[in-house]
């Protein structure tokens, strides 16, 4: 079924429009990528979805509930986590109690602080360790954790390999598989586009604030990717 | 929107049409306020003195917290100091005492500059107690002069000289020069590149900063000229009721009235604490009958205002800063733009 | 011995100062607000204990079963009502804010209750002292108050640390855009955190009056006092208002000994010379300042 529906979404930024008439569904269950260049409107679809923005036109739909003007606040409870750009570890709280205060909402579901630390072994080494002190592949993985912490139907990843190696990355990546695995529905936002096609069953592409390009990760061909990424 | 076509040159003014109005209404009114001791009674004087050294106090008050962005509840520690200061030179150092009034200002100035590398250790709210504390600071040393009265205070007695209608007609235009000046000061300020910096500190200090706004010393500056602002208020406080005793000049309800006086008014603009000091006035006046209770209603009103109207009563009447009766800002206009085929749209003022 | 004797009670007006000051320290590091109406708040606490020994003759110390739950109300009132619609204007608001409530408050009780000057009777508890030594006594009640002291301070540090809702706090202090990301309401965290600091805050003016002769306009003093002990002891640290309250305690009972009037200027002193040479305070707090 269509877990989340986004219905002819603008969105502007007092007179600037990021997004104009966006659409996009995801199945329960799928991994959705959304891929773009810089200033496609990929983090204010997000910021949207979220509930950090409110659209100026258009609905957005979870589990059949339109949630378009819902606070952000509410969404979680419902089952919407977002892992924010940048990470936004809390800096003075410990890993651990940014764990903690993922699971602020109190959602029930398989997702705890042992089968963070069993699903992410990186946090578990840091789990005392204040959040201004990590590096950035560690934040990345403790804002995972922290999302999932909600035991959310949706989790939202905006722009996980932003500022990482590469091989930090892989590690990161490498955890999708059990968080899929429990039913958890993924919305990805990513710059990395290789990253991106080989997590994820479907792929949309941004451009300027609109969808050029759409289909599932196998049936795309590079040459397609490219030209709707760039606009050429 | 399409890109404009212009015909000439493209020019930056100061003034609006409204400013020309302005200037063209406040000259007559200052002439007639000049001529104020002959026609007024010398009861009304002293209520007009009071007048102006709120519309200086307000003014000065404003030009820290509403260009500056400093909230200060310590400004009163320069009233005393220049109400003590006057009174001490002027009694008792034998000097002229409209000689003294800039001689206490220029002290007030001297004293406010270490002070302020104090106060500026803090920021926010914590700077706006310290500044208290530093004014609680003050008056208690005050206190402890005997030199200048101690807790019982001074009396002004230089100006006995004068008859009483005389005495009061020289503070009178003493007064009204020390709100021109304080006026004039603070538009002067505005008008120039340290203004044009701190409209900039107020949308992005560190911004501002990178682009070479001297953040501290602009802030330091203004810091300087709203405590000799504050002093001659002091000044003119003190030679229109004559006696002065630490709990008066250096009250914190000093600090009370400038908030109401510029949050009601409108922070952020000349007009507004101008406006404000009438309204607070009329509303002192007005509500004199009730106590303690006219300070209650100026409470409210201003949480009021601060939270649904932010830009005060000049705010709502200037249709929201699009009147200037002062040039502050800038606009760019085309002199031959009559003559251009496709019009432009004329910015707001 | 003297002067032994004035530390010691500076030490035990420390706790006092301590409790006064943990609810100006929580509020401002939970959402950035310099609450100005902190002191005059303290005063109503005092007036209300006032009212109900006077009026229903209850023990002085019984009183603060009514008077914490109300002012914890009036906490939540505040936030929910004025501090958070302020907090959304952003700038300058909240400062202004304050002082609005505070000069509306204090205003308020002048009308009501004049200016004359009133004490809570504690009975004999309040006046009782245990001997040290031959020339040192410890006052029972300024004892009370310093334990009270300590114990709200650490209660607060468990509360923050080891609780959901504290936790919360802490997050919303840091990041509040990404607190809202957990699910966590900010508006309902920051009235619950004021509602917090308010509540001791009315402990804190109950054991005021007691100790002193109070009047509306003695929120003034209770506000520099609070907030001189936040500064000495550092921004961003609960222990440290413990400590900055008993080096404000000690610097105004040391400048006493020297001569009565010199009491608060010494403690102002204080406070100034550590602003200008160690402006941190006492115990800097490492992270989020």
């Amino acid at each position: 079924m269509t877990l989340l529906n986004v219905d002819a979404v603008d969105v502007h930024y007092g007179d600037f429009q990021a997004l104009y008439g966006l659409s996009l569904h995801v199945q329960e269950g799928e991994t959705l990528a959304v891929i773009g260049a810089n200033g496609a409107g990929k983090s204010t679809l997000m910021k949207a979805l979220a509930g950090l923005m409110t659209p100026t036109n258009g609905t957005i739909t979870f589990d059949g509930r339109d949630i378009t003007r819902v606070p952000s606040y509410k969404r979680v409870p419902m089952g919407i986590a977002l892992t924010p750009e940048g990470r936004r570890i809390f800096p003075s709280l410990s890993v651990e109690e940014n764990l903690k205060v993922g699971a602020h909402s109190g959602r029930p579901g398989p997702w705890n602080l042992a089968s963070v630390y069993e699903a992410f072994p990186l946090v578990a080494d840091r789990r005392d360790r204040v959040g201004v002190n990590l590096s950035g592949g560690e934040q990345q993985a403790a804002a995972i954790g922290r999302a999932l912490m909600s035991n959310p139907r949706l989790l939202m990843l905006d722009e996980v390999s932003l500022g990482l190696a590469p091989v930090v990355v892989e590690q990161i990546y490498a955890a999708m598989p059990t968080i899929t695995g429990n039913g958890t529905t993924v919305l990805l936002v990513e710059q990395d586009v290789n990253q991106a096609l080989k997590v994820a069953d479907r792929v949309q592409c941004l451009l300027e604030g609109r969808t050029v390009l759409e289909g599932t990760a196998g049936s795309l061909t590079r040459d397609q990717i490219a030209s709707a990424y760039f606009g050429i | 929107m399409s890109a404009p076509a212009t015909v000439g040159p493209v020019k930056v003014r100061r003034a609006t049409k409204s400013s020309w109005i302005g200037l063209a209404v406040i000259v007559p009114i200052l002439i007639v306020l000049a001529l104020g001791p002959y026609i007024i009674s010398r009861g009304l004087q002293q209520n007009l003195v009071i007048l102006f050294s709120l519309i200086v106090l307000g003014t000065m008050w404003n030009l820290l917290a509403g260009y500056g962005g400093m909230v200060s509840i310590g400004q009163q520690a320069y009233i005393g100091i220049g109400a003590y200061g006057l009174v001490y030179i002027a009694d008792s150092l034998g000097i002229d005492p409209f000689l003294a009034v800039p001689v206490a200002v220029i002290i007030a100035g001297l004293l406010s500059l270490p002070i302020s590398f104090l106060a500026f250790r803090l920021s926010g709210g914590y700077f706006a107690i310290g500044t208290w504390v530093i004014a609680e600071v003050v008056r208690l040393i005050t206190m402890q002069i005997d030199a200048v009265g101690g807790g019982a205070g001074l009396t002004l007695t230089a100006l006995n000289v004068l008859s009483p209608g005389r005495r009061i007609a020289y503070v009178y235009w003493l007064s009204l020069a020390a709100v021109v000046i304080a006026v004039l000061v603070t538009y002067l300020i505005m008008r120039s590149r340290l203004g044009l910096g701190f409209t900039a500190i107020r949308d992005d200090a560190t911004a501002a900063g990178s682009l070479g706004v001297r953040v501290t010393s602009s802030k330091r500056i203004v810091y300087l000229v709203s405590s000799m602002g504050c002093a001659l208020a002091g000044s003119m406080i003190a030679a229109n009721t004559l006696h002065i005793t630490p709990e008066s000049v250096y009250s914190v309800q000093y600090s009370a009235f400038m908030i109401f006086i510029v949050v009601i008014g409108g922070m952020g603009t000349i007009e507004g604490p101008i406006i404000g000091a009438i309204v607070f006035y009329a509303l002192q006046q007005w509500l004199s009958d009730y106590g303690v209770w006219y300070l209650v209603i100026l409470g409210v009103l201003a949480i009021v205002v601060v939270l649904l109207a932010p830009r005060g009563l000049w705010g709502l009447l200037s249709l929201n800063g699009r009147i200037k009766l002062f040039p502050v800002g800038y606009r760019l206009v085309n002199p031959l733009e009559r003559f251009a085929v496709v019009k432009t749209k004329e910015p707001a003022a | 011995m003297d002067w032994l004797n004035a530390v010691l009670q500076g030490l035990l007006l420390g706790g006092l100062y301590a409790l006064l000051a943990a609810g100006l320290s929580l509020m401002f590091g939970v959402m950035r607000i310099v609450n100005l109406a902190h002191g005059v708040l303290a005063v109503v606490a005092a007036y209300m204990g006032y009212f109900l020994v006077h009026n229903f003759h209850i023990n002085a110390f019984l009183t603060l079963i009514v008077v914490i739950p109300v002012m914890a109300g009036i906490g939540w009132v505040l936030q929910m009502g004025l501090f958070n619609p302020s907090l959304k204007s952003g700038g300058l608001a909240p400062i202004l804010v304050a002082f609005g409530i505070a000069v509306v408050i204090t205003n308020l009780l002048q009308a009501f209750f004049t200016a004359d000057t009133r004490s809570i009777d504690a009975g004999m508890l309040g006046v009782q002292s245990i001997q040290v030594t031959d020339t040192i006594y410890i006052g029972v009640f300024p004892l009370i108050t310093f334990v009270v002291g300590v114990l709200v301070i650490a209660g607060l540090q468990v509360y923050l640390n080891r609780t959901r809702d504290g936790r919360a706090m802490r997050a919303a202090s840091d990041d509040k855009d990404a607190a809202q990301l957990m699910g966590i309401d900010n508006r309902r965290i920051y009235a619950k955190a004021t509602a917090l600091a308010i509540g001791i805050v009315g402990i804190a003016g109950v054991f005021l009056g007691i100790r002193t002769q109070f009047s509306p306009t003695y929120g003034d003093a209770t506000l520099i006092f609070a907030f001189e002990a936040v500064i000495i002891g550092g921004l961003g640290s609960l222990w440290g208002t413990l400590i900055g309250g008993i080096v404000l305690g000690v610097a105004q009972t040391v400048g006493a000994q020297i001569n009565p009037s010199y009491g608060v200027l010494f403690g102002n002193l204080v406070f100034l010379a550590i602003l200008a040479f160690r402006p941190t305070g006492l115990l800097q707090k490492a992270v989020n300042s």
